[in-house]
This record gives structure tokens, sequence and C-alpha cells, in this order.
């Protein structure tokens, strides 16, 4: 299982990151930190009738969250906002396609994280207690 | 990269052949346990006494009438005659028993920390502390208001001379800690300086020895301290610890913890204390744990504490040279010969977490992480290091086979 945690395609995602940097006029924003490895990272949405017609995310961390990040932002760029309301833990996983330990789970969350935050401000609907938990050791911070 | 060379008076062999672990494989390779700075393995000796003490000798302890009760009590107490002179203690009456040194140095910012450090005191820290030495006295000093001060570290991590130099006209200090030995870099401050240092100002020495007790002979007296605390699971033990302190500094020491065992008389009113050490180990004891701790102090002197020291200072120069032959790897901290058993570095910059997680593939377990000491990361503009920490079951293959996994890393990534 361990040979191959480093996937070509996430190492691709990771050295080629798609969507990333910033937008000039987000609709949106949040970004997120976790303390305990230093993984910093920011997503910016641009809404137009209720759709997400762009992203970009920007940070810096390990792989995993960066791969993460970029895999996301294929997932979500076109999506209606209202469709995003369900996008989870399972989706970043399932483009991974890895298992990983609870201390790389972080790692992997951190961009669905600042994405579900970025959305409760977008929409007004309060952050699920999943993520808005002090447990879950990641601090987020919408613009 | 050149020959490099290396002696060890240990029979590396033999000590590995005490540790049941080290022969199992991890994803069908051989363990390269490089994180002993986080957690020692455990050998036979100190496993087989914890099974001994619950199959032979179990009951609590300073209560029993009956046999078992004079057992348990008997193999304590001898652990902690153990423990003294481990340390070269004046006397038994000055090893306290706790779960680890962090329990430990907050045994001394609490009685003693509370008791004896007052407003417009200072308190005098290093910035090389593990949160465990550093958070303690933070809280002490936002509590009493004291002020805490730094001494900073030069750029290859020891303690900066001309911080203490600065702080020399500071005032009312009444308290100065620092590791023995750094966790993250390796550093070995001098202890007997900083105890000059300290009692030329009327104020104590506090040490976090949890880096340096398993690895050196530690004599109290010589390094002049006034506190010292261990943790057992670093030095092949179990969850149990010691602080050492003063007599005379623990008897003036109101209790820390309060309830069974730290008291002589119990009125609905009032209650009087329990003569030392027992003061301080309020509640029941955690007998097996500080048993094999005394049993790992044993199995530990039985090699040698020099020897395991001269091994260890071998083993980080020889690792240090190999690391400073891998294009793209950067060290942190002090050249040997001046560093103990700890290497901490990156590769490229690929994050720790993935430099880990990579050697773990390849049964070489290191720690990646800020290692407790964010403002140490800050000082150097890190985020996290890797860090690998040898003991005394590691040798050049284990050494050699980091190498190896750091090639693997630099594949991966592409560097």
């Amino acid at each position: 299982m361990m040979d191959d945690f480093y996937r070509e395609n996430i190492l691709d995602h990771y050295k080629n990151p798609r969507n990333h940097g910033h937008l000039d006029h987000p609709t949106a924003t949040a970004e997120g930190v976790n303390p305990l490895c230093g993984d910093e990272l920011a997503v910016e949405l641009e809404v137009d009738d209720g759709v997400v017609t762009d992203i970009r995310y920007n940070g810096r961390g390990c792989a995993i969250s960066q791969a993460a990040a970029s895999m996301l932002s294929d997932v979500v760029k076109g999506k209606r906002v209202e469709d995003l309301a369900g996008i989870g833990k399972e989706d970043v996983l399932e483009e991974l396609g890895i298992p990983l330990t609870p201390i790389r789970l972080k790692c992997a969350m951190l961009s669905v994280g600042v994405l579900k935050v970025a959305l409760s401000e977008l929409t007004g609907d309060p952050l699920p207690d999943e993520w808005s938990d002090p447990s879950s050791g990641i601090e987020w911070k919408s613009a | 990269m050149a020959v490099k060379e290396f002696t060890t008076p240990l029979d590396l062999e033999a000590i590995r052949a005490d540790f049941p672990i080290l022969q199992r494989p991890v994803h069908g390779k051989r363990l390269v346990f490089l994180d002993s700075a986080a957690s020692s393995q455990k050998p036979r000796q100190v496993i087989d006494t914890i099974v001994d003490v619950y199959e032979t000798s179990y009951a609590n302890v300073h209560r029993g009438v009956y046999h078992l009760g004079a057992v348990a009590t008997e193999r304590y107490e001898g652990a902690r005659d153990i423990m003294a002179g481990f340390l070269n203690a004046n006397s038994r009456n000055e090893v306290v028993f706790v779960r680890q040194a962090t329990e430990g140095l907050n045994l001394v910012a609490y009685a003693y920390g509370r008791t004896f450090v007052k407003e417009g005191d200072a308190i005098v820290a290093t910035e090389m502390e593990h949160h465990s030495n550093m958070v303690p006295w933070q809280y002490l000093a936002q509590q009493t208001g004291a002020t805490l001060h730094y001494l900073r570290m030069t750029d290859d991590g020891r303690l900066d001379p001309e911080s203490l130099e600065r702080l020399s006209d500071l005032e009312n200090v009444k308290l100065v800690t620092a590791a023995h030995v750094s966790n993250s870099l390796g550093t070995i401050n001098d202890i007997p300086a900083l105890a000059r240092w300290a009692h030329d100002r009327g104020a104590v020495l506090v040490v976090d020895g949890a880096q340096a007790a398993p690895h050196r002979r530690v004599d109290v007296q010589a390094l002049d301290c006034d506190f010292y605390a261990l943790s057992g699971h670093k030095m092949c033990g179990p969850g149990a610890g010691v602080l050492w302190g003063r007599e005379r500094l623990l008897d003036a020491m109101p209790p820390f913890l309060t309830g069974g065992e730290m008291i002589r008389t119990v009125q609905l009113e009032r209650t009087t204390w329990n003569d030392l050490p027992w003061k301080f180990e309020a509640g029941t004891p955690a007998i097996a744990e500080s048993i094999a701790l005394g049993a790992a102090a044993q199995y530990l002197q039985g090699i040698g504490l020099e020897a395991i020291e001269a091994h260890e200072h071998a083993l980080v120069a020889y690792g240090y040279d190999v690391l400073d032959g891998i294009d793209g790897v950067t060290q942190y901290g002090p050249k040997p010969p001046d560093r103990a058993g700890i290497l901490s570095f990156n590769v490229g910059d690929v994050h720790p977490h993935d430099v880990a997680q990579v050697l773990d593939s390849e049964g070489i377990a290191v720690r990646a992480g800020h290692h407790c000491t964010q403002p140490l990361m800050r000082r150097f503009d890190l985020t996290a290091t890797t860090r690998a920490s040898v003991y005394l079951y590691n040798g050049t293959d284990d050494i050699d086979a980091l190498a190896e996994g750091i090639e693997k890393v630099k594949q991966t990534f592409g560097i």
C-alpha cells in the first residue's frame, strides 16, 4: 500500500496544481491553517448566477494537502453552489484514492474544509459541526 | 562521499537482541527506528519486570499490612533508590516519581513558582525549549505578573552567550530554566555555567533533562542545578518519570497535588503533609511503571551511560557527514562533536510529512513536524523539519538506510 502512496496522479497534481493562484474579483474566500504541520491553504470562488464559474487555491504544505486542493478544484469548478452542499471528506478521499492515517487525513481535509467555510459564507448556512469542531485541529478564517 | 569513520564501545548485536520490537519487520522491511527522542523502545528486561510485578508483587504501596503490600512497597521504594543513584542525588528524599518530565516541570512551576516567584520578578528561559518547558513558565508569568525573558540562539542553534550578557543586569531573577539537550537540534547546553549564572543572582536553575538523562551520565551534583526532570519512556522505561529537586527547596515548597499518600494527618479543617518525597506523590502512584523505570535505569547502567554517550556521539557524527554528502539536504543545529544524537534536516522543499511518509514505506521511522518547539522553528524561519534521533540500538546500517530512503524521497519528488 505504502509504495503507491505517492501515485503518479497525486504527484502530478502536487507538481502541477490546477487552478492555483488568485482571482481578480473573488465572490467568496476562506483560509485554513493546520498548526500541527504548518500547512496553509486559501480558496477563492467566483460565483455567477449560482454557479462556481472559477476557483483558485493557494497556499503551502505537504503533497497531500496541495494535491487534494488541486483535485478538488476540478470537481468544484462549474458546479452549482446548491449541488456542493453535500461535498465532504468522501469526495476528497475518492479523488486521492489512497488510505490515509488520521494525521495525514487532516492534510487532505484542509482543502475541503476551506471550501466549506467559503460556501457557508456565500450561502449564509452555518458551517456543519464536522467542520467547525475545534477538535479538528484546523483553524479556519473567512474573509 | 568520503569514507566515514565509526567505532563504538557497544556490542550492538547483543543490545538489539534485547529489544523484541526490533525483530519485527515493518511493511515487510527491517524496522529502522530513528524516533527515540519522541519515545524509546523497550528491552526485554523492562518488559519482563512489568510482567513480573503484576504476576508476583502487585498491591498498593505504603498501606498493606499484608505480605504483597510490603513486597510492592519494597520494590517501589527500591526503584527510588536506583533513580537516586542514577542521578547521583544526595538523598532518596530528593527523588519524586511523576508521570513524565512535563509533569515534573509543572510541579516546579506550580509548587515552587507560585510560592517564590512574585509580581515584578524575572524568569529566564531559552527559545530552544520544548513546549513542555516553555508553556509552564509563560503561564506562571501570566499568573504571577513576573516577566519572562528568553536566551536566544546562534544561527547554528547554540545558546547565544551575548544574550546571556544582555540579561546580566536583569533584576529579581528568581528562576532560570533550560533543556540539558535540545530535542529539535541536539544542542548540548552548558548546565554548570547556567547554574553559576542563576546562583549568582540568587535564582534557581530548573533543567529539562528529557533528552539527556536517557543518553548520558547525569550527575545532578556536578551539574549544580536545583531541579532536574526526566521521562522514563524516553530511557527504555514505561510511562513514569522523575523530578529531582534539592531537598531544602522541596522542603520549603507546598504540595502540588493533594489527596491520599501525601498527607500525615487529616482533620476536617486541616491537614499536615507527609515527609519528602511522598509529599509530592498524591494518590496511588504508577507502581509497576516506576519499578520498571528502575529496571530501565539498571539496564542502561549495566551497558554504561558513558559508553552509550560515546556510541551516539560517534553515530551522530557519522550521520551528519552522510547527510552532508547528499545534495539537496539542509541540516540544522550545531556540527558534531558538539551535538547529541539528533539529526534535524529538510530535503529540498519537500514537506517533512512527505519525507517521513516515503521513509515509512522503507521501514524507517522518523519524526516530521515542529517537534513541540514552534518558537525554535520560527527562529530558523521553518515550519517543520524531519528529525532522526539515535539511541543505543541504532547503528551505521540505520543511517545508511536513512540515506537510501532520502534518495527515494528525492526520486519521488524529482529533486
